[in-house]
């Protein structure tokens, strides 16, 4: 085999890694507009927000250290401990649940009823607010985030196809992140089904989003359902927020990887979490094909950014709900 | 009770009759927040630390105390006009934007204002002609010296010869990244190597597909222009794929202990360019650490002292402060406007004596400033990340940039915007 047409392979391989990477992100966004209709632009910043955190309890930072000194006149920044990865993950996913009461409890309560229009605008306040108790709460600093994921190219791999192609072929590069990043994706979305599937209050949660009047008239508690929901969209943000965290290390950037997502949401639809799986991996590869093939050797490179958004609009003319959306039906 | 009323009457004349105590007025342009926060912060915070040193110890600048104006531009160009409006009716001295696209966008605002703006290692290169940008400084080195720099770092690499060579320009995808393109066209024709050009758009989370070409095409060296979360990426790409560090290199903004820290030991021995030098047992380091952190007027938290940026955003202050210097020197009087503070600029000239005099010897080059020539002597040093130690190590002096190279670009570059904008060039 000719080595370009194995880099084509190399090429749609990290591109199907790199789609991984985007559908965890639209994944948060798909179970909260699911759930409740609302589509979540404080995504990208609770994943930066849960990675921050992640990464403040693990090296003993004093959470508002800068608020607390300025007011006190103190000089305080870490507790002198270091929390393991679990533990630190726990206590992450114990503040995203409370941040979940909060959005619920303080937010969306006052707004029930409310068009969606409204419902996004409230969404966006938050996630400036999110980014702003985020600096607050931890500063603007890079942190290095180690929770023991594997970097670097598999060299396994590299070696082992290394001789596919002659000279002019170095073997596959395939990084160990984002093969760790696939199994993780897998694990969350096997888990996510069988808990909507298999669970009562997976059941509760799929009742709420096919219909909250029928859900209410049978018991369901509406808020506790929201509450449940938007802890899982932070469950997957903490996820989200670790893998990317693991390359860059976590800093304000990372909330701007919901754009990322969204020509992901636009192909996959805004119901659907195959949906989410699937149009990231189409994103992910169909980008960085078209980078290959001639975004660099014709373009001058850096096509990744719009292309996704090209890709996405030309499904959505042809099938507006999105690859895996509720069908759009409309009776006269 | 007649007298005493008087008396305090007397009094209040006498207050309301003694001047207002004169202040220089400094705004900073900073970014605390947003993206590019890491970059931003340690920078402010050395800027406005030095300038409190000289309100501690000195009582400001000539006698006359400094007021800094602090405003969040966030690193967006819009907020940074709005920044630059809002703070210029304070009696601005001097402008430290910290940013090419807020600078492109303030240097006409400037020019009619008449307030000169200093950009330090980036902004506008060709703005290193005095005589078309009257008000405009970008001393001690520019993008295009950076460039030169680096092709000439490499040529003492490689016998003098980099013929042959392959060369990958990874660039931020924005007027700052494109900034050293045409140089390096320039300098490859001239030296017979081969140069490749990969963009990453903004803000450059995502690089796979750069780096796989990287790795497919295999250059001999690697240089980048970066800022903010592209180079943290780069630097954990380019070990991903097991691309030889030490071949490297990153410009002045690419050069940040946060830039290669998230990496870990993959990023030993990426290399950076440095228009300073970095030195924490600087004695200068030890004035601010007692007369400013102690005191409880520090800009920052104290974290980011010694620091790649907190030493240029000192740097930077120390040039701001000895031009100010130099306007009351020639114009004889301490309160000084922004015209007479561009006057200083003008005639700056930086000495080893003087830097040592400062507590910062050997800082930074010397050289000086004219009319003619805003860009300073260009020099810049070559530095290398020790991953077991954590620090930066000077691997090299000041290295001279290509002047026959340069010069004409500037030259060509800076007459069409004077032929755009009906420019006389000229000496003011």
């Amino acid at each position: 085999m000719s080595a370009d047409f194995l880099y084509g392979i190399e090429v749609v391989i990290n591109g199907l890694m790199a789609g991984v990477l985007y559908a965890l992100v639209a994944l948060g966004f798909v179970l909260i507009y699911k759930a409740s209709g609302i589509f979540n632009y404080a995504q990208g910043v609770m994943a930066l927000f849960s990675a921050l955190t992640l990464a403040g309890i693990m090296s003993g930072q004093v959470p508002f250290a800068h608020l607390i000194n300025a007011i006190f006149g103190t000089d305080i920044h870490y507790f002198g401990w270091n929390v393991p990865v679990l533990a630190a993950i726990i206590l992450t996913l114990i503040v995203m649940v409370i941040f979940a009461w909060c959005v619920q409890r303080f937010v969306f309560r006052h707004l029930v009823g409310q068009e969606p229009i409204i419902l996004f605008m409230a969404t966006i306040g938050l996630a400036y607010f999110l980014e702003g108790v985020g600096d607050l709460m931890w500063g603007s600093d890079i942190k290095t985030l180690n929770v023991g994921l594997p970097q670097g190219g598999s060299r396994f791999v590299e070696d082992a196809t290394a001789g596919l192609g002659g000279d002019d072929f170095f073997g596959f590069f395939i990084d160990k992140l984002d093969m760790v990043a696939t199994v993780v994706a897998i694990i969350l979305v096997a888990g996510l089904i069988a808990f909507s599937q298999y669970t009562k209050q997976g059941r509760a949660m799929r009742a709420v989003a096919d219909d909250h009047q029928a859900a209410l008239s049978v018991g369901i508690s509406l808020n506790f359902i929201w509450v449940l929901v938007w802890s899982l969209a932070g469950l997957v943000a903490l996820v989200a927020g670790i893998m990317w965290g693991a390359k860059s290390g976590v800093q304000f950037s990372l909330s701007l990887i919901a754009l990322k997502a969204l020509p992901v949401l636009m192909l996959g639809g805004f119901t659907s979490i195959p949906g989410a799986i699937v149009g990231g991996l189409i994103i992910g590869v169909g980008e960085k094909l078209f980078e290959y093939l001639i975004g660099a050797p014709y373009l001058g490179g850096a096509t990744e950014n719009w292309f996704a958004y090209v890709l996405a609009l030309l499904f959505l003319v042809f099938r507006p709900q999105g690859l895996f959306g509720e069908r759009i039906i409309e009776r006269v | 009770m007649k007298m005493k009323k008087l008396a305090a009457m007397a009094l209040a004349g006498t207050i309301a009759a003694t001047p207002a105590m004169a202040e220089l007025v400094i705004p900073d342009l900073s970014y605390r927040t947003g993206p590019y926060a890491a970059g931003g912060t340690p920078f402010s915070d050395g800027y406005q630390d030095y300038f409190n040193l000289l309100n501690a110890r000195d009582g400001g600048i000539g006698g006359e105390p400094i007021r800094i104006v602090e405003c969040e531009t966030g690193y967006n160009t819009e907020k940074g006009v709005e920044c630059y409006e809002s703070t210029k009716g304070e009696g601005a001295l001097i402008y430290q934007p910290l940013s090419t696209g807020i600078t492109y966008q303030i240097i006409p605002k400037a020019t009619v204002d008449e307030i000169p703006i200093h950009t330090m290692g980036y902004g506008r290169t060709s703005a290193a002609n005095g005589e078309v940008f009257n008000w405009v400084f970008n001393y001690p080195a520019n993008y295009w010296d950076a460039a030169s720099v680096m092709v000439n770092y490499l040529l003492e690499e490689n016998g003098g010869d980099l013929s042959g060579k392959k060369i990958a320009l990874v660039y931020h995808n924005s007027a700052y990244g494109k900034e050293p393109i045409r140089t390096l066209e320039e300098l490859s024709a001239m030296h017979g190597f081969e140069l490749s050009q990969l963009a990453v758009d903004h803000p450059g989370q995502e690089q796979k597909s750069q780096w796989l070409q990287i790795r497919r095409e295999r250059p001999d060296y690697v240089l980048m222009w970066g800022w903010g979360v592209m180079n943290q990426v780069a630097v954990q790409e380019a070990a991903n794929i097991g691309f030889p560090m030490e071949n490297f290199i990153g410009n002045w903004w690419a050069g940040a202990e946060h830039d290669v820290t998230p990496a870990g030991a993959g990023a030993d021995g990426y290399k950076s360019l440095n228009m300073n030098r970095i030195d924490a047992s600087l004695p200068v380091f030890a004035e601010i650490q007692s007369l400013v952190h102690e005191a409880g007027n520090a800009a920052g938290d104290g974290s980011n002292v010694g620091s790649v940026l907190y030493t240029r955003g000192m740097y930077a202050a120390m040039l701001a402060a000895e031009a100010i210097a130099k306007a009351q020197e020639i114009h004889g009087v301490s309160d000084v406007t922004a015209a007479m503070v561009r006057d200083g600029m003008a005639a700056l000239e930086i000495t080893e004596a003087r830097m040592a005099e400062l507590g910062m010897s050997q800082i930074g080059p010397e050289f000086s400033v004219s009319c003619e020539n805003h860009g300073g002597s260009g020099l810049g040093i070559v530095q290398q990340w020790n991953a077991a130690d954590g620090q930066w190590v000077a691997l090299t002096d000041y290295i001279a940039p290509d002047d026959s190279v340069i010069d004409p670009l500037i030259a060509a570059d800076s007459a069409a915007f004077a032929a755009e904008n009906n420019i006389e060039p000229g000496c003011l």
